[in-house]
């Protein structure tokens, strides 16, 4: 086990290299500097500013003294906000990012599991189709659709909370939504799913023949077997909703690093593209892993060699 | 005793044998299907769409293109049935052409994604050993990648490096071809260089256990090659998952679309695309709300007839999941 951790800790290094090389040929390959304004400036204050960020030297050997300086923290400078660092970026703008995927899982758990154990317990009644069509509608209702339709009513017309931008509570409760709901509707089958399963496994008998009362035998015995499939894709969730939360942070007008991101691209900040590529790569690589060691440690039968 | 129509009885001595016609893998689940409501009215609703895709030109009352300034946020009303947009385009037509983005970019991603994706899961899965290690280590760093920013930068590598090209060199002749298409051929591509990583790995996990299986042993003591096994016997077994898990993935491609024509990487305009319409409806919002909720409630229905019919698929084909 030990050494399976150890194999994939590992394993992440080469990985990441790889990454970070294609992201970097990628940016370097598309046309245009990071110095070339609207309206330009003298070719010699440019290959000042290129000498300065070593961006005269040959492509390998920036590559290269980019990954020695990483290596040692240091993701480099950006380009198009002078004062600030790569470092600096990240972390002013990923803790929003963060943020606002923590609450959209709490949003999807909130929503979700409840939903589906609802929807197990009361299997093929209204209550139950009720519980899934709703799931369906969620898990179909893009963001796109669903945020400015949230904004439109609860900001717009019942002006009860705020339009965008991100700081107080009140700005975060649509944003989460939206990001959300699409998890919790997720969520909701795969309880619904694992919920039928585990009410049909001899343990819950023996639990109701021994007398345990009803709500004793759902909550202590079938819920908490239930959840294990539920809670294994919760960390991969939380990376797929901070990666992906691109388009909310677009929306609502969040500054996050995916909103960062396209910026960055755009005025060719290479190393802030860099450095939010990686970091992500790196919460997906993180998430994965944590996922396979959850199974193994629920699940016995589970062995990695 | 009552027989069905299709069921013989026959008696020999003592013993009565029921026979009933064979009855394909196919079949069945198509009969399965047809049972479920919400799978029926996915393909409905589909069928909808490629029927307003294809004919669009006839169905639609303006072309999508065509606008009168004078008219621009006119109310939805006689001349406009939804409105029209900023520049006086109405809102109805453009929605319907519109299904002629979000439907190909979902049929084309999920192709690639399919063929690639089956492809390489199979001959992975098949040989085992060395060269599964090595094609599995190639899917692990693309699915270390973050998706949705590898199209980004994808995005925008495609569209500075092909924004000014000289016709006759390659370069020109693809940048043509992305033209004729709207942007929407290097959206494709895009799709295409990230959707067949989840696909390979269903597909190589099922031919992983089924080469294991007596039939493949069978049909490799009756001489076939490593090719034959792998096309005519692992194939079409595994190919039954891998529709189910590319349908349920048709409305992701779809909102990749949607979302670089929302940050403006995506198609160009006027090409309508239903992700541009929501975006160009949101800076609207407060006066002409109805400018972004229509092109969105068009989206979610598309998405949702996917979703209808993958989950009917799903549990046509295997109907223990349900």
């Amino acid at each position: 086990m030990i050494n399976y951790i150890i194999r994939r800790v590992l394993w992440a290094i080469p990985v990441l290299l790889i990454i970070s090389l294609v992201t970097f040929s990628l940016a370097h390959v598309i046309p245009g500097g990071p110095f070339d304004k609207e309206k330009p400036l003298p070719a010699e204050i440019i290959a000042n500013l290129e000498a300065y960020y070593g961006l005269d030297d040959p492509l390998w050997k920036q590559y290269t003294d980019y990954l020695w300086n990483a290596l040692h923290g240091d993701f480099g400078p950006s380009y198009s906000s002078r004062s600030r660092t790569v470092n600096d970026i990240i972390s002013t703008h990923f803790p929003v990012s963060a943020q606002l995927g923590v609450l959209a899982v709490i949003v999807a758990m909130v929503v979700g599991i409840p939903l589906g154990m609802i929807s197990a317990l009361k299997q093929n009644t209204f209550i139950d189709y009720f519980c899934m069509f709703f799931a369906l509608l969620g898990v179909s209702v893009p963001s796109m659709t669903l945020g400015p339709v949230l904004v439109w009513i609860f900001a717009l017309k019942l002006h009860i909370l705020p339009v965008a931008r991100w700081g107080t509570w009140q700005q975060a409760i649509l944003p989460a939504f939206t990001l959300g709901i699409g998890s919790a509707a997720l969520l909701a089958r795969l309880t619904r799913a694992s919920m039928l399963q585990v009410i049909r496994e001899d343990y819950i008998r023996t639990a109701r023949a021994k007398g345990v009362s009803e709500e004793k035998v759902t909550v202590h015995h079938a819920l908490k077997n239930a959840l294990i499939p539920v809670v294994t894709v919760i960390g991969p969730l939380f990376a797929a909703l901070v990666t992906g939360s691109l388009i909310v942070e677009q929306i609502f007008a969040i500054p996050g690093c995916g909103k960062y991101f396209i910026t960055s691209i755009t005025n060719r900040d290479y190393p802030v593209v860099l450095g939010i590529m990686l970091l992500y790569a790196l919460l997906i690589i993180i998430a994965n892993l944590i996922v396979d060691l959850t199974y193994s440690w629920i699940d016995p039968r589970i062995r990695y060699s | 005793m009552e027989l069905k129509s299709n069921e013989k009885k026959e008696i020999i001595g003592d013993a009565v044998i029921l026979e009933r016609p064979e009855v394909s893998l196919w079949k069945d689940a198509f009969r399965r299907m047809c049972k479920n409501k919400m799978a029926i009215l996915g393909a409905i609703i589909i069928i909808t769409l490629l029927v307003l895709a294809i004919f669009a030109p006839y169905i639609a009352p303006y072309h999508y293109a065509e606008g009168c300034l004078k008219e621009n946020y006119a109310k939805p009303g006689d001349k406009y049935l939804l409105g029209a947009d900023f520049m006086g385009r109405d809102v109805l037509s453009r929605i319907i052409y519109g299904t002629r983005i979000s439907l190909s970019v979902g049929i084309i991603g999920a192709s690639t994604a399919f063929i690639l994706g089956v492809l390489y899961g199979l001959i992975s899965g098949y040989y085992g050993g060395k060269i599964d290690n090595i094609m599995m280590r190639i899917v692990d760093i693309m699915y270390g990648f973050p998706t949705l920013l590898l199209i980004i930068l994808m995005m925008v590598l495609f569209k500075s490096t092909f924004a000014v090209t000289t016709p006759g060199t390659i370069a020109g002749t693809l940048s043509a071809i992305d033209n004729a298409f709207g942007g929407l051929f290097f959206i494709f591509i895009g799709i295409g260089v990230t959707a067949w990583i989840g696909m390979a790995r269903i597909a190589r996990g099922m031919a992983l256990s089924l080469r294991e299986k007596e039939f493949v042993e069978a049909a490799r003591a009756t001489g076939n090659s490593n090719f034959q096994i792998m096309i005519k016997h692992i194939l079409p077994n595994l190919i039954g998952p891998c529709i189910v898990a590319v349908t349920l993935q048709i409305p992701r491609y779809i909102t990749f679309e949607a979302f670089l024509s929302f940050i403006g990487l995506g198609v160009n305009p006027p090409t309508p695309s239903w992700g541009m319409m929501i975006s160009e409806g949101y800076k609207a919002i407060r006066s002409y709300p109805h400018l972004a909720l229509y092109p969105g409630i068009a989206l979610a229905i598309t998405m949702m007839a996917f979703n209808f019919l993958g989950d009917g698929l799903r549990d046509a084909l295997d109907p223990r999941m349900k």
